[in-house]
């Protein structure tokens, strides 16, 4: 797979919440003063009496989406993941999901890579609080492309959804039109040594990784892990009773990420040894996205080395 | 919408009844607020909200729909939502016991006919309001949209970014009520909360406000017409009621918050309320 040019995920959002507006009238969409980092002018422009602008009052702009949502329509919820997950905890759990409402929270600028405006915008512990709360579906896709389709999807899935994208620029990869489908984790590349199992900007990593891998003479096998919940337990617990050996690569905290989920479903059907590409216990901090992808050692390379460290 | 089958006097007797009744029997829950709130909202459900109990849905097409911020006062919506017959009166008896539908707090996921959303975290039911009202403007559906917050919840900052936005949006098909009974949990409102001039603060954020006596019959059926009168935006009924109202020893004490009465106490409230429809 290679990148057939940079872009950034927060745009595959605003394109596939658009084609989706234009086709399903039940659509709608809330912003909190954040349309443009949202990608939302396509949308807001085409359909007026579907779009909200609510200032910047996230945890009303939850509860209306909810209201929307009970009526029948299908709203998508825009603002950057620490505002649409910590700020509003409470309203997702008790107005969205207890109360099952239909509400797609699309959470922009999410981890590390939102970079110069540091810790305070940079969640790393979003991924936790969604996928620990009942009835949530999280999906973490891995480029615009994915992005795009993932949008259009969550529009038809019932239930609420977290769809996490960022802001960086990063490279577009995977087919426009797939395959995608939510819950089912999609295996990139075979390999039989180990397994790495990759979410959100780190898929693209792991592909880098895969090749130096693959001329040190390992073959690892990738899969794409685009939904965090539902788990593919069963694509998880495949590979790794073939390969033996797991390393998970996100970006997101160790602490209620991708690799402590699948450290407790290979500890239940499949113990392997297994390593994690995630962030320690901390805060992040300014920079740009690459540095800090570097600083903490979110890339190839570290996986590369979790990998050799299971040899 | 049917004629209620009963009168507004007899309906509110009977559902305070059934408040004490299924506080106590559960040994938990909110009386006070319940009993604040019985005389308007049996008035809404008897005489005014355009919803017929065995047709309703959850998705409130075609109809009046209510929400109620203020879970906690759930014994008063079971209550009226059972004697109005979206439920049969019976299940009253399982409030907040294993397995039932009527949960502490209200909830879906049982599918008790008549709630809309779940609620009991406070300040989040005017903004769930706000949204159905704008849905049903996209759907050009008449209905109006009602939803009961407490005074003391208005302590919660989200209250008044709803406040800020139904305003702004010019959602004029959303009716609020506040059932101002100035108590809350650890004592009076404004020595807690400091919750102060409901009715200026609604207006400077640019609401039409209607105060009304929340045990005055007439004043209540007065109010709930105005309301209903074509508005520019929203409209907020502050109603003004007394905590723990119809029980002697309960009326405008705080400490009948979230209170069961003991076995002697619920005695001594039900020789006070006339049962006039049958005790469940």
């Amino acid at each position: 797979m290679t990148n057939t040019g940079n872009k950034d995920t927060r745009s595959g959002f605003g394109a596939g919440l658009y084609e989706i507006g234009k086709k399903d009238p039940r659509v709608v969409a809330l912003c909190a003063d954040l349309i443009g980092s949202l990608k939302m002018e396509a949308f807001a422009e085409a359909f007026p009496q579907r779009f909200f602008q609510c200032g910047i009052a996230e945890a009303n702009m939850m509860g209306t989406a909810a209201g929307l949502a009970v009526t029948g329509k299908i709203p998508f919820v825009g603002t950057f993941a620490e505002f649409a997950t910590g700020r509003v905890y409470d309203q997702v759990r008790q107005s969205i999901c207890y109360s099952q409402t239909n509400v797609k929270i699309a959470a922009s600028h999410a981890g590390i890579t939102l970079g110069e405006d540091g810790a305070t915008h940079q969640t790393m512990e979003d991924i936790a609080l969604m996928r620990a709360m009942p009835h949530m579906t999280v999906i973490n896709p891995c480029d615009y492309n994915q992005t795009r389709l993932a949008t259009m999807a969550a529009a038809e899935w019932k239930g609420p959804v977290y769809l996490r994208f960022g802001r960086p620029s990063v490279p577009n990869f995977t087919p426009a039109d797939g395959p995608y489908e939510i819950g089912k984790a999609w295996l990139m590349e075979p390999g039989e040594d180990v397994t790495i199992l990759a979410t959100g900007h780190l898929v693209w990593e792991a592909l880098e990784a895969v090749k130096i891998l693959g001329a040190k003479g390992i073959k690892a096998e990738l899969i794409n892990i685009h939904t965090i919940k539902p788990l593919d337990m069963q694509a998880i617990i495949d590979s790794a009773r073939k390969t033996g050996a797991v390393v998970t690569a996100e970006e997101h905290l160790v602490a209620g990420g991708l690799g402590e989920l699948v450290a407790g479903v290979l500890a239940r059907h499949c113990p392997v040894p297994m390593r994690m590409v995630a962030m320690e216990d901390g805060f992040g901090q300014s920079g740009t996205p690459a540095e800090l992808m570097n600083v903490y050692g979110l890339n190839a390379a570290n996986i590369v080395a979790k990998v050799c460290e299971l040899r | 919408m049917q004629q209620a089958p009963y009168s507004v006097p007899d309906y509110a007797s009977q559902i305070r009844r059934d408040i004490i009744r299924m506080v106590t029997s559960a040994t938990s829950g909110h009386p006070g607020g319940s009993l604040s709130s019985t005389d308007f909202m049996t008035v809404l459900y008897a005489e005014c909200l355009k919803q017929t109990p065995g047709q309703w849905s959850r998705d409130g097409r075609n109809m009046d729909m209510f929400f109620l911020s203020i879970g906690h006062i759930s014994p008063l919506f079971y209550s009226l939502l059972a004697r109005m017959g979206y439920f049969p009166v019976s299940e009253l008896a399982t409030f907040r016991k294993l397995g039932s539908r009527l949960q502490g707090h209200p909830s879906v996921e049982n599918g008790l006919p008549g709630i809309h959303v779940a609620s009991g975290s406070l300040g989040q039911g005017l903004s769930v309001a706000c949204g159905a009202a704008l849905s049903k403007q996209i759907d050009g559906d008449n209905h109006k949209v009602y939803v009961l917050l407490g005074d003391g919840e208005s302590e919660e900052g989200q209250v008044w970014e709803a406040a800020m936005f139904a305003a702004h949006h010019k959602i004029n098909n959303l009716i609020a009520m506040t059932d101002w009974n100035r108590q809350q949990i650890d004592g009076p409102v404004e020595k807690i909360g400091g919750v102060g001039d409901l009715c200026a603060k609604w207006k400077a954020f640019g609401w039409h406000v209607i105060t009304c006596d929340g045990h005055h019959y007439d004043e209540i059926r007065q109010a709930y017409a105005k309301a209903n009168e074509p508005q520019e935006g929203p409209v907020m009924i502050l109603m003004h009621t007394n905590m723990g109202q119809g029980v002697d020893f309960m009326f405008d004490s705080h400490k009948w918050h979230g209170k069961a009465p003991s076995a002697e106490q619920e005695k001594q409230a039900l020789a006070q309320l006339k049962e006039t429809i049958g005790d469940y």
